[in-house]
């Protein structure tokens, strides 16, 4: 097993595998309910939860879960911290809650979650599990928010709920609507490769003439 | 650099631990114990939740009356029983299995109207209004969607667009759907919202069609002398 700091179990899920916009998980919630930043938001810390929760029980018991029923029992236990979440929202956030409607119940088929149950939390200790579901969790919010932030502030010309153009601006409707999701993460994954792309090219003109310079010298 | 989590997950799964076979009885007793660990949890989140739950769900309904009676002074409610209205609850039956509908008093005791809570589906799910309706001048006091998934931007132009809704205000029934180019003026008229016809539609059916069902109920009971 590759060994890794903390710091890399961390920091990993935030950006270099980001959960959405590398490793390409969890787009159901993030083209379904990011139309405003509000939802976006709400979903990503339940998916936060979840993802903390059961990266937290199944590292704690993965001595006592046989091989056989692992995906049964993280599944079962990722279920649990849903329903709890589930339930918290609509207390708490009544709004919120029948904003995401469905979407909530369904964080228990996010991949990104069983995901890393069974590739880190599975195998590491509580504390770094722990790290590399604080990392995937809030490279998860990022994401959400990113597309939220692009989608209400072009479909709705607000942020967060405050107007931002006044009342002459004329919202871009399909944004808010789901081909706006599918528009918004493309654009924003070209970003992302452009901007991937200009990095590496830059590094090799600046390690490029070195190499002419000891091939002129031999 | 991507596919790190992957690489670690397969070099481990590439070396295959010696593994002893689990007796099924483990099995079985590590997912009866998850299981049971996962019921007593949401039992007691369930417990912590439910008042807050259902105090805001009667909150938000009492609110929604008094918006669509234009603000009663107090108002009681009536069950739907066996096709007649009735102030007191049958005996042996738990206010949630009967349909109930409410009416509205004014501050001197005169009443305002009823408000009728109804559903039927949309364009995407079902659509819950609640409307207040005058039995004696027979017109609408006024509409409010209490739950509906049509389409963001479009659909839920229903709730959010004020005009609209403002139309139910003194609307006479029957209701009458029509396109806003070929609008008479008549009261009994509710200009569509273009692009949202299916939606907009679905409201003045669901109106129509619960005033016609409980309309002769509401004339019973008020003929039965509880003025």
């Amino acid at each position: 097993m590759r060994t890794t700091t903390p710091q890399q179990d961390f920091v990993r899920g935030i950006w270099n595998e980001n959960p959405v916009l590398i490793q390409m998980l969890g787009l159901c919630p993030a083209l379904a309910v990011t139309n405003t930043v509000a939802n976006s938001l709400a979903m990503g810390l339940a998916t936060f939860f979840v993802l903390t929760g059961s990266s937290l029980l199944v590292s704690t018991f993965k001595k006592f879960i046989p091989h056989e029923v692992r995906i049964s029992t993280y599944i079962l236990i990722i279920a649990t911290f849903v329903t709890i979440a589930d339930m918290s929202l609509e207390a708490i956030v009544p709004e919120v809650h029948k904003a995401l409607g469905a979407f909530i119940a369904l964080i228990v088929v996010n991949c990104m979650i069983l995901g890393r149950q069974e590739a880190f939390s599975s195998k590491r200790s509580v504390g770094r599990s722990l790290l590399d579901a604080f990392g995937t969790g809030i490279g998860f919010i990022i994401a959400m928010l990113m597309m939220g932030t692009v989608r209400e502030i072009l479909g709705n010309g607000s942020f967060l709920g405050i107007s931002l153009f006044g009342s002459n601006y004329e919202p871009w409707l399909v944004f808010v609507l789901p081909p706006g999701g599918f528009l918004t993460i493309a654009f924003i994954l070209l970003a992302m490769n452009w901007i991937e792309r200009k990095r590496k090219q830059r590094s090799e003109i600046r390690v490029w003439p070195e190499g002419v310079a000891s091939e002129k010298a031999a | 650099m991507t596919d790190e989590g992957q690489q670690a997950g397969a070099s481990a799964a590439g070396t295959p631990p010696v593994r002893k076979e689990v007796p099924p009885w483990r099995l079985m007793a590590t997912l009866g114990a998850a299981g049971m660990m996962a019921g007593l949890l949401i039992v007691f989140v369930y417990v912590a939740t439910e008042p807050t739950i259902t105090a805001y769900k009667a909150e938000v309904l009492r609110q929604s009356i008094s918006e669509v009676l234009k603000g009663p002074a107090r108002f009681d409610t009536l069950y739907v029983y066996e096709g007649a209205l009735t102030k007191q609850l049958p005996a042996g039956l738990a206010f949630e299995d009967l349909e109930q509908i409410y009416l509205g008093y004014a501050e001197d005791g005169q009443q305002i109207g009823f408000a009728i809570a109804s559903a039927e589906p949309g364009f995407q799910d079902l659509i819950r209004l609640i409307f207040g309706y005058d039995v004696r001048t027979e017109t609408l006091l006024g509409m409010k969607v209490l739950e509906s998934k049509e389409t963001p931007g479009l659909g839920d132009k229903i709730e959010k667009d004020m005009e609209f809704v403002g139309q139910f205000d003194g609307a006479s029934a029957p209701l009458v759907g029509v396109n806003s180019r070929r609008a008479t003026g008549s009261a009994n008229e509710i200009d569509m919202i273009t692009g949202v016809t299916i939606s907009s539609r679905a409201i003045v059916r669901i109106i129509n069609n619960s005033l016609e069902r409980l309309g002769p109920m509401i004339e019973a009971y008020n003929g039965g002398g509880s003025r």
